[in-house]
């Protein structure tokens, strides 16, 4: 499935380019963490690269064909989408579109909802849960089909400490376990934590990628050297 | 006065007593409609489901058009059943008018339109929920009508309820289709219609009773399905 190949890329939604040109090689290996300020194209490009979004120029290509790619993909939205059924319904829901047997999809999903501490609230209409625990079931969903590629897009931007601690931990095993992660995040901190290598992008262009210490040691232009200070980019 | 306190009083004695008469003709209402109903819910769900997840050119129009459908008057729609089905119509050698398949057939007629408006506007706002993460799953386009379907019951049977409403308080249609044979098509709103006009306020207050405990309890039923939903009760 890797790598993936991202050549010229471009979105334009009414005439106004949001995104690109984006060139991007995407290695099975590790973790890679999308950086920008608000509105740089975060969410755009992990959709496009997800293929929820219509090409308005370049080529997203797997090495299998796009449908079967497809398959293998996860993604976390910004806002967790929740099905309106109980908690465990949702997680068993992308175990089911597969075909998998309702006492297998049961047992999986009881596993990962174990994993993510809410075992108390397997019967909870999911739509009720508070948005960082939707943010948990969310991630777990995700990768309950064990994903090689799996996106996220600020998985924990509104979870407490240890919230975010497991879910961080539940990434790193998952990476460690042959999923391929690319998330998106204001947190330098989890950047700096969970990154092999750093995408940064300001105003929809891809400004640099590389290993994490070469980006935060010697950063690539004057605005991600701004981003790290946390200063404000205008 | 007298006249009316008296056919109270025996329509009274009527439902006490079970008459023979009453309980078929009451029978026969629900045979009619709920069958009609079933008919009508077997196209129109999965109608509506299809319109919401399908982009194609005319889909506006489309929706348009049912909306329109659904201000059909049922008596220009017993008309053109009565046409159809007339011995010198194009499918008069079914031998279907004056009986109970015609009726069905006309309310079916009559009540499509407008479930399949009610569940296309609530899996429609649903749709915009689950969109982004039903493609994200992978699911194929009959697992995306089957996950609306199932996730929009309760709105889908208070479009039932809505349907069944108008399909056993409507007289039009059955009256020139099933023609209000004794022993044959004879249903509570034709009788009604019939025992008054002859004066015989008895069994049509009986019957009355019968029809407005019927709509009692669809409206009853709707006001609590409408609470559950609010309350997320299942
Ligand atoms: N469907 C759309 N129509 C119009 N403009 C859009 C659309 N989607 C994104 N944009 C614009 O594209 C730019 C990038 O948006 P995007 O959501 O990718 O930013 P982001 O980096 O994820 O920001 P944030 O950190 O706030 O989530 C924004 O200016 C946004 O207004
Ligand atoms: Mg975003």
């Amino acid at each position: 499935m890797f790598p993936l190949e991202v050549s010229s890329v471009e979105i334009n939604i009414k005439g106004k380019r949001i995104l690109g040109p984006i060139n991007l090689l995407l290695k099975q290996e590790g973790i890679s963490v999308l950086l920008g300020a608000n509105g740089s194209g975060k969410t755009t490009l992990l959709e496009t690269l997800h293929g929820l979004r219509k090409l308005s120029k370049g080529k997203v290509r797997w090495s299998i064909p796009n449908k079967l790619a497809a398959k293998e993909q996860s993604f976390v939205f910004q806002t967790p989408v929740m099905l309106r059924r109980s908690v465990l319904e949702n997680l068993m829901y992308p175990l089911r579109v597969r075909r998998f047997s309702k006492p297998n999809a049961i047992k999986e999903a009881m596993h990962w909802v174990k994993k993510i501490g809410l075992e108390k609230k397997i019967i909870q209409q999911a739509t009720l849960l508070s948005g960082g625990e939707m943010q948990a079931v969310a991630v777990a969903r995700a990768l309950i089909t064990k994903p090689k590629m799996l996106f996220l897009d600020e998985p924990t931007a509104s979870l407490d400490g240890l919230a975010k601690k497991t879910i961080e931990d539940i990434l790193v095993l998952a990476a460690k376990n042959d999923t391929k992660i690319i998330m998106s995040t204001h947190d330098l901190g989890q950047a700096k934590r969970l990154a092999d290598d750093i995408i940064y992008l300001h105003k929809g262009l891809m400004e640099s990628h590389c290993l994490k210490d070469e980006f935060l040691n010697s950063p690539p232009s004057d605005a991600a050297k701004q981003f790290i200070a946390g200063d404000i980019i205008i | 006065m007298n006249e009316i306190l008296q056919g109270l009083a025996q329509a009274f004695w009527l439902i006490v007593s079970l008459d023979t008469e009453l309980i078929t003709i009451s029978l026969r209402s629900l045979y009619v409609t709920l069958t009609a109903l079933l008919v009508s819910t077997i196209i129109a769900f999965p109608l509506a489901a299809l319109i919401v997840v399908t982009r194609f050119r005319f889909r506006r129009f489309v929706i348009t058009i049912l909306n329109a459908l659904m201000g059909l008057p049922p008596v220009v729609v017993g008309l053109l059943v009565y046409i159809l089905f007339s011995r010198s119509g194009p499918l008069g050698v079914l031998g279907l008018l004056y009986t109970t398949s015609a009726m069905i057939i006309a309310q079916a007629i009559i009540i499509t339109p407008l479930i399949t408006s009610v569940a296309h506007q609530s899996m429609q706002g649903l749709w915009a929920d689950y969109r982004d993460l039903l493609i994200s799953i992978n699911t194929s386009k009959p697992q995306r009508i089957g996950t609306l379907m199932w996730d929009s019951r309760r709105a889908l049977i208070t479009a039932c309820l809505a349907g069944f409403g108008r399909g056993i308080g409507e007289v039009g249609a059955i009256m020139i289709v099933g023609g209000n044979i004794d022993n044959a098509t004879r249903v509570l709103t034709t009788a009604i219609s019939l025992e008054t006009s002859r004066g015989d306020f008895s069994l049509a207050l009986a019957l009355g009773f019968v029809l407005i405990s019927l709509a009692l309890s669809v409206s009853f039923a709707t006001h609590w399905f409408g609470k559950t939903e609010r309350g997320g009760l299942w």
